[in-house]
């Protein structure tokens, strides 16, 4: 019966946890559940702070609908939730063949395990680029709006239609620059001359005094009387001209950690924050995966005479997916 | 294999699968079931469910409920801890569940205190 008994490895080493087995678990096993709490209170730290933020801005907070609204290959088309789905059951996916490539490690059937390993460690780069891809149109932005000097944003719809957005390239033209500017290019990558963005904040009062059929949106949330869903508040016409002449501070085109052009730059520091953090661990779980991927290819575990290696790994895999789970429903859902 | 024994009900017995890689595929299932069920709902936001309960619409709370039914049977079928002894159980749950239970009342608490601060100030932050 002595092969039945799960090798770790660490047999005979002072760091392996000796031969008692509290709880039924392998040292092992046990320290990777205890990881998994502590990382799970850090990242429930993380995202206690989003909804003390939130609470705290509850009636200026973006709309995730309105900002994650992109999906491959359909321009300018409003999709929320879609891509993010996607991404959901990506993860879902990988932490299904992650759970086969564990119970085929039961079973000693390494052809299984190297298959359902290799599975779990492309869905987890496909899901690492999806990030990279969500964020990307995060930082790049859709509209750009204005930035006031309480450092509220103010968008731009229709006036005869609220739900339309107005993106500033559409009404606000490029006047003459009297100064060159100076980039990269000129070997200058951390200062610039002057301006930043595409449109000076004249520029933009003048076309918006120039377009009477765009009207200004604010950051303030309110609820509809009639379905009791949040809206944003949408000035009228005369009370736009007014706040965007008195107020209007800055151009905001695209997200970063100062400004953020749907609302809050908080709600932008948390994305990236929490979404960074998340997506970091899924990138360190393919790294790990990939290293006991290739041991399973060696036969390091058939020698062994057991796969608990791809077990504790697949726990860890598994824990990215629940944090997923939370980040999916209180970034975009709630 | 006797050490690899799983327990293969579901639904407090209500569903019983004869393999373990079948209830990986049952439980996959009905993990897509429940996102597609709050994809759908936050997609539509039907405005019945726009009403309040304890400061937060039904809706969010179909979502949060939603997502601790997911995270369960994330932990208790994908990571095996319907399979484990019921002390290691108790000791990562219970540990985490009241850690983050108490974190989460304080920050709400405090957040929505502090909006209420700004709300009634004398002076208006919105310029």
């Amino acid at each position: 019966m002595e092969t039945a008994v799960a090798t770790t490895g660490t047999e005979g080493q002072k760091w392996g946890g000796g031969d008692a087995k509290p709880l039924n678990a392998s040292y092992g096993k046990m320290m990777m559940w205890f990881f998994i709490l502590s990382d799970a209170l850090t990242f429930s730290g993380f995202l206690a702070a989003y909804g003390f933020s939130r609470f705290k801005f509850i009636e200026e907070w973006p709309i995730a609908d309105e900002v994650f609204n992109h999906f491959p290959f359909l321009h300018g088309v409003d999709a929320p939730m879609f891509y993010v789905a996607l991404m959901t059951f990506i993860l879902i996916g990988s932490s299904v063949t992650m759970v086969l490539a564990v119970d085929a490690g039961h079973h000693m059937d390494k052809k299984k395990v190297s298959l359902y390993m290799l599975l779990t460690i492309i869905g987890g780069f496909i899901f690492v680029g999806s990030q990279a891809w969500e964020w990307a149109n995060f930082i790049n932005g859709e509209y750009g709006a204005v930035q006031t000097n309480g450092g509220k944003i103010l968008q731009f719809v229709k006036v005869d239609d609220h739900k339309k957005r107005v993106g500033l390239d559409e009404f606000v033209t490029v006047g003459p620059r009297d100064a060159e500017f100076l980039g990269n290019s000129e070997g200058i990558w951390y200062e610039s001359s002057g301006y930043q963005g595409t449109y000076t904040i004249e520029e933009v009062k003048n076309a918006f005094k120039a377009n009477p059929d765009i009207t200004i949106r604010t950051q303030q949330l309110i609820e509809n009387p009639e379905t009791g869903a949040s809206e944003k508040l949408v000035l009228s016409r005369e009370e736009a001209l007014i706040k965007l002449e008195k107020d209007g501070k800055a151009v905001v085109e695209g997200a970063n950690l100062t400004v953020n052009e749907y609302g809050a730059p908080l709600f932008a520091d948390f994305f990236f924050f929490i979404t960074g953090f998340h997506g970091f661990h899924v990138f360190s779980g393919v790294m790990i995966n990939l290293v006991i991927f290739f041991n399973v290819l060696l036969g390091t575990y058939e020698r062994r005479k057991s796969y608990e290696m791809v077990e504790k790994v697949g726990l860890y895999w598994h824990f990215v997916d629940l944090v997923w789970v939370f980040v999916f429903t209180f970034f975009y859902l709630v | 294999m006797a050490e690899h024994a799983h327990k293969l009900e579901i639904f407090r017995g209500l569903v019983k699968f004869k393999s373990n890689t079948q209830k990986i595929w049952g439980v996959l299932i009905f993990l897509s079931i429940v996102t597609i069920i709050e994809v759908a709902l936050g997609y539509i936001k039907p405005d019945i469910l726009n009403g309040k309960f304890l400061a937060l619409k039904w809706l969010n709370w179909i979502f949060i409920i939603l997502t601790l039914v997911k995270a369960y049977y994330i932990t208790w079928d994908f990571m095996h801890m319907r399979d484990e002894v019921s002390g290691l159980r108790r000791a990562v749950v219970w540990t985490g569940v009241f850690l983050i239970i108490y974190l989460i009342a304080i920050l709400l608490v405090e957040g929505d205190y502090i909006y209420e601060v700004y709300k009634n100030a004398a002076v208006s932050f919105d310029f």
